[in-house]
C-alpha cells in the first residue's frame, strides 16, 4: 500500500481563500480563545485557579480552523491543553471558566478541573490528563460513528509529545485496519513540556508517523487558519467517504510555558518574540480583514470589546458561582443501575 | 515391550477429551511426526502426532469415545521387530515411559462440592424457582452472551481471537455466525489500544464487552480501565457514563508460571467507579455476566479457566440475573464462617464437608461480587458462628480477605471469638514446578486446619 504522505501544498496551489464573513468569524473565535486564556492566566496568578493549567495561546488557528468544517454529529477529544477546543466547539465560556475555578457552575460541577471537561451535546469528550490516552479513546468514538452509521468523524488531537506513546500506534493500526472515520490532529508546538521535538523524536516529520500503517499524513501551517481549514476539509471528506484515518500535522507554537508553573527556560525569549511578531494567527486574519477592506479599525475594536465582555462575564461567573456542595463529594461515582 | 500411547493433555487445564478419530489403523507403520489421531477438547479439535516410530499394534480406545481422561492408555505401538502378539496380554503401566502428571490441586477439588452437602443449604430470599439445566460454566457464559446480544443491538464483543477462532477459551463460540463481524470483533494483540477503543465506543452509546484472553494481559491496559473507564463519570460531573464489561480468566490456571498466574481481584476491587464480580458456578457466571452487560457502569468479570469445564445446575430463564453486592450462602453452618469467591468457593465447600466429618459445622459464603461487597451477609454469619476464615488464591497482602477482616473488625468486633484468618496464596510469584505450584496455592487441608484453629480444635 502506498502512503500518500505529503507536505503542505501552500504556495504550490491556489492560496486558500475565505469570504469576509468567514474571516470575521475566524477572528472572533480565535480572539475569544486568546482573551479567555489570558484571563485564565490572570486568575491563576490570583490563586483562583489551582493545580495544572495549560494555556492554548498561540495555537488558536488549529482548533478554530478544524471546527469550522465540523458537522454537528462529529466528535472531538484532546489532551489537557483543552480550553481552546471547548470554546471552539461552542461550549459556554462561563461553564469552562467556572470549572477552572472549581465551582458548582463548571462543566464538571468543579470535580474535573482544567483538564477534565466534557459536553456530549457539543461532541466534546475531554480533556484527558494521561498523555496519548485520548488517541485510542478517540478511535473508539470513531468506532462508534461507524457502528452507529451516523456519518460522524472524530477529531483526535495530540501534541508532539504524545506521538511517542506506544498506544498511539496501537490505535493507528486499528483505525487503518477497520477504516475508522478519525482525523488525527498532531498539534506540533515544538516542545513536549521542556523537551524540544528534535530531542525527543528520531523522525521530526510527524505527518509521516502513520506511514507504517498506510495512513496518509499532511503537514500544515498551523498558524494559518485558512490552510488548517483546507486540510481539515480534505481529511474529513476522506473519512466520510469511508477511506479510513488521516493524520494532520499542524506546525504551531505555544507562547506560554507548558503549564502555568513552567518558566520555559528551555527556549530563548527571542524565539517566542519572533513567532509572535511574524506568525501570529490572529494578526494574520486581522491583516487579511483590514488589507482586504473587509473591516475597519472601528469594527475590529467593537469586536474586541464584545469578546472582552464575554470573557469578563465568564470570570465573574467563575468567581461568584459557589463551590460545589459537600454532598457532591459522593455523587457521580457510579450510575444508578 | 510395546510403547504406550497415552491420552495427551492439550491445554494447561484439560482433564479429559473426546477421541474423535484415529488417523492410523492397527498394523499401520507410524513415523515420528505422523498424525495418528484427532482429539477434541472443550476448546478445539487437535491433531496428535506420534513421538515414537513403530507399528500401531493395538487401539485400546475406539474413535468416537467421549470423556477419555488425560493419561489414559489409548493405544500400543510395537517397536521394530516386535511381534503383534506382544500387545495381547499387555497390562497397562508396566512401562516406564508413561508420564502421569499429578493433577494440580486447583483442578480436582471443585467438582464434588456443590451437591455433596450434608448440612442444609440456606434458602435465599430471592431464590430462583424457574427452569434449570445442567451446564458448564463455559456454556453458561456463552449462553449469557447469546441472550444479551439478542436483547440489545448495541452489545458487541471485542478482543483477541473472539470471532473467527471462536474464542481462545470458546466463551464466544458461535457468536460470529449469528451476529457477524460488526458485533464480534477480532482485535490485534494490542491490549491498551483495544481497551481504549472499547471505552471510547462505550462513551458513544455502545455496550462493548472487552475480552482479555486472560487478565494477566490487562495489566497493559489498566490505565484505560481505571483512568478512562472508572473515573470519567466523576470527572465529568455525571456527564459521561461508561457502560462496558471487561471479562476474561483471572488467577492461576495450571503450570503456566508467574506471568500467567495472578489474581487481580484486589487490584480492581480497590477502585471506586468500578464494579467487580467473580463467578464460581454456572449460575453465578450466567447471572453475573448478564447483569454486567445490563449495568450502566464499567464492570470487571473475573472468570476462572479451571472452572470453565465444571458442570453445575444453571437457571435457563433469559431474564435471570444476579444482583451485584449480594453474596450467596452456599452451605449453612454454625461453628465457623468460610468466605470465598470464584474457585475458592469450591475449596471451601470441600473443606466444609471434611470439617463436618469432624463435627465442625462450617457456613460457606460465595461472595459473587467483590465491589460492592456484601458485608451484611458476612457480618450476620459471623454473629452466628463467631469465627471467620477467608479463602482466596491471590496473595494475602492487601487482598479481599484483608478488607473483609477490616470490615468484620469494624462492625462485628464483639462477636469474634478468634482472630480472623486468611487462607491465601503464598507471597511469591507463581512457580512453574508442579510441586512448588501446589505449595503456592491454598488447599483444602489448609482451610480445614485454619478452621480448626479458629475453633480451638
Amino acid at each position: 500500500m502506498a502512503t500518500q504522505t505529503k507536505r503542505s501544498t501552500r504556495g504550490k496551489n491556489k492560496k486558500p481563500e475565505a469570504t469576509p464573513d468567514e474571516l470575521l468569524k475566524f477572528y472572533k473565535d480565535m480572539l475569544l480563545i486568546r482573551r479567555f486564556e489570558e484571563k485564565a492566566g490572570q486568575l491563576y496568578g490570583m490563586g483562583l485557579i489551582g493545580g495544572f493549567c495549560h494555556l492554548y495561546i498561540g495555537q488558536e488557528a488549529v482548533v478554530v480552523g478544524i471546527q469550522s468544517i465540523a458537522n454537528p454529529q462529529d466528535t472531538l477529544i484532546t489532551s489537557y491543553r483543552d480550553h481552546g477546543h471547548m470554546l471552539a466547539c461552542g461550549m459556554d465560556p462561563d461553564g469552562v471558566m467556572a470549572e477552572l475555578t472549581g465551582r458548582e457552575g463548571g462543566y464538571s460541577k468543579g470535580k474535573g478541573g482544567s483538564m477534565h471537561m466534557f459536553s456530549k451535546d457539543k461532541g466534546f469528550y475531554g480533556g484527558h490528563g494521561i498523555v496519548g490516552a485520548q488517541i485510542p479513546l478517540g478511535t473508539g468514538l470513531a468506532f462508534g460513528h461507524k457502528y452507529n452509521e451516523d456519518g460522524g468523524v472524530n477529531f483526535a488531537y495530540m501534541g508532539d509529545g504524545a506521538v511517542n506513546q506506544g498506544q498511539v500506534y496501537e490505535a493507528f493500526n486499528m483505525a487503518a485496519l477497520w477504516k475508522l472515520p478519525v482525523v488525527y490532529v498532531i498539534e506540533n508546538n515544538q516542545y513536549g513540556m521542556g523537551t524540544s521535538l528534535e530531542r525527543a523524536s528520531s523522525n521530526t516529520n510527524l505527518y509521516e508517523r502513520g506511514a507504517a500503517h498506510g495512513i496518509p499524513g499532511i503537514q500544515v501551517n498551523g498558524m494559518s487558519v485558512l490552510e488548517v481549514r483546507e486540510a481539515a476539509k480534505e481529511a474529513a471528506e476522506k473519512c466520510r467517504r469511508g477511506e479510513g484515518p488521516i493524520i494532520l500535522e499542524m506546525k504551531t507554537y505555544r507562547y506560554r510555558g507548558h503549564s502555568m508553573s513552567d518558566p520555559a527556560k528551555y527556549r530563548a525569549k527571542e524565539e517566542v518574540q519572533k513567532i509572535r511578531s511574524e506568525s501570529d494567527p490572529i494578526d494574520y486574519v486581522r491583516a487579511l480583514l483590514t488589507e482586504g477592506g473587509h473591516a475597519d479599525e472601528a469594527t475590529l475594536k467593537e469586536i474586541d470589546k464584545e469578546i472582552k465582555a464575554v470573557v469578563t462575564k465568564s470570570a465573574d461567573f467563575a468567581q461568584t458561582s459557589p463551590e460545589p456542595a459537600e454532598s457532591e463529594l459522593w455523587t457521580d461515582v457510579l450510575v444508578d443501575a | 515391550m510395546p510403547i504406550e500411547i497415552l491420552m495427551p493433555a492439550l491445554s494447561p487445564t484439560m482433564e479429559e477429551g473426546n477421541l474423535a478419530k484415529w488417523c492410523k489403523a492397527e498394523g499401520d507403520t507410524v513415523e515420528s511426526g505422523d498424525v495418528i489421531a484427532e482429539i477434541e477438547t472443550d476448546k478445539a479439535t487437535m491433531e496428535v502426532e506420534a513421538v515414537d516410530e513403530g507399528v500401531l499394534g493395538k487401539i485400546l480406545i475406539p474413535e468416537g469415545t467421549q470423556n477419555v481422561k488425560v493419561n489414559e492408555l489409548i493405544a500400543l505401538l510395537l517397536d521394530e521387530g516386535e511381534e503383534a502378539s506382544a500387545v495381547e496380554n499387555y497390562s497397562a503401566g508396566s512401562t516406564s515411559s508413561s508420564v502421569s502428571a499429578e493433577p494440580a490441586p486447583a483442578e480436582t477439588e471443585a467438582t464434588a462440592a456443590p451437591t455433596a452437602s450434608a448440612a442444609p443449604v440456606a434458602v435465599q430470599e430471592d431464590a430462583y424457582d424457574g427452569p434449570t439445566e445442567e451446564m458448564t460454566v463455559r456454556q453458561a457464559l456463552n449462553t449469557a452472551l447469546f441472550e444479551e446480544f439478542r436483547r440489545d443491538e448495541k452489545v458487541l464483543v471485542m478482543g483477541e481471537e473472539v470471532a473467527e477462532y471462536q474464542g481462545a477459551y470458546k466463551i464466544t463460540q458461535g457468536l460470529l455466525d449469528e451476529f457477524g463481524a460488526k458485533r464480534v470483533v477480532d482485535t490485534p494483540i494490542t491490549e491498551i489500544g483495544f481497551t481504549g477503543v472499547g471505552v471510547g465506543a462505550a462513551w458513544s452509546g455502545l455496550k462493548p464487552i472487552v475480552e482479555f484472553m486472560t487478565f494477566n494481559f490487562a495489566m497493559q491496559a489498566i490505565d484505560h480501565i481505571i483512568n478512562s473507564a472508572a473515573k470519567t463519570l466523576y470527572m465529568s460531573g455525571g456527564e459521561i457514563s461508561c457502560p462496558i464489561v471487561f471479562r476474561g480468566c483471572n488467577g492461576a490456571a495450571a503450570r503456566v508460571a508467574a506471568q500467567h498466574s495472578q489474581c487481580y481481584a484486589s487490584w480492581y476491587a480497590h477502585c471506586p467507579g468500578l464494579k467487580v464480580v467473580a463467578p464460581y458456578s454456572a449460575e453465578d457466571a450466567k447471572g453475573l455476566l448478564k447483569a454486567a452487560v445490563r449495568d450502566p457502569n464499567p464492570v470487571i468479570v473475573l472468570e476462572n479457566e479451571v472452572l470453565y469445564g465444571k458442570k453445575f445446575v444453571c437457571p435457563t430463564d433469559e431474564d435471570f440475573t444476579i444482583p451485584f453486592g449480594k453474596a450467596k450462602i452456599e452451605r449453612a453452618g454454625t461453628d465457623v464462617t468460610l468466605v470465598g469467591y470464584s474457585i475458592s468457593v469450591g475449596w471451601a465447600l470441600e473443606a466444609a464437608e471434611k470439617l463436618a466429618e469432624e463435627g465442625i459445622s462450617a457456613e460457606v459464603i460465595n461472595l459473587r461480587s467483590l465491589r460492592p461487597l456484601d458485608t451484611h451477609t458476612i457480618i450476620e454469619s459471623v454473629k452466628k458462628t463467631n469465627r471467620l476464615v477467608t479463602v482466596e488464591e491471590g496473595w494475602a497482602y492487601a487482598n479481599i480477605g484483608s478488607e473483609i477482616s477490616s470490615q468484620v473488625m469494624e462492625h462485628a468486633f464483639d462477636y469474634l471469638d478468634a482472630p480472623v484468618t486468611r487462607v491465601a496464596g503464598a507471597d511469591v510469584p507463581m512457580p512453574y514446578a508442579a510441586n512448588l505450584e501446589k505449595l503456592a496455592l491454598p488447599t483444602v487441608p489448609d482451610i480445614v486446619a485454619a478452621s480448626k484453629a479458629v475453633c480451638y480444635k
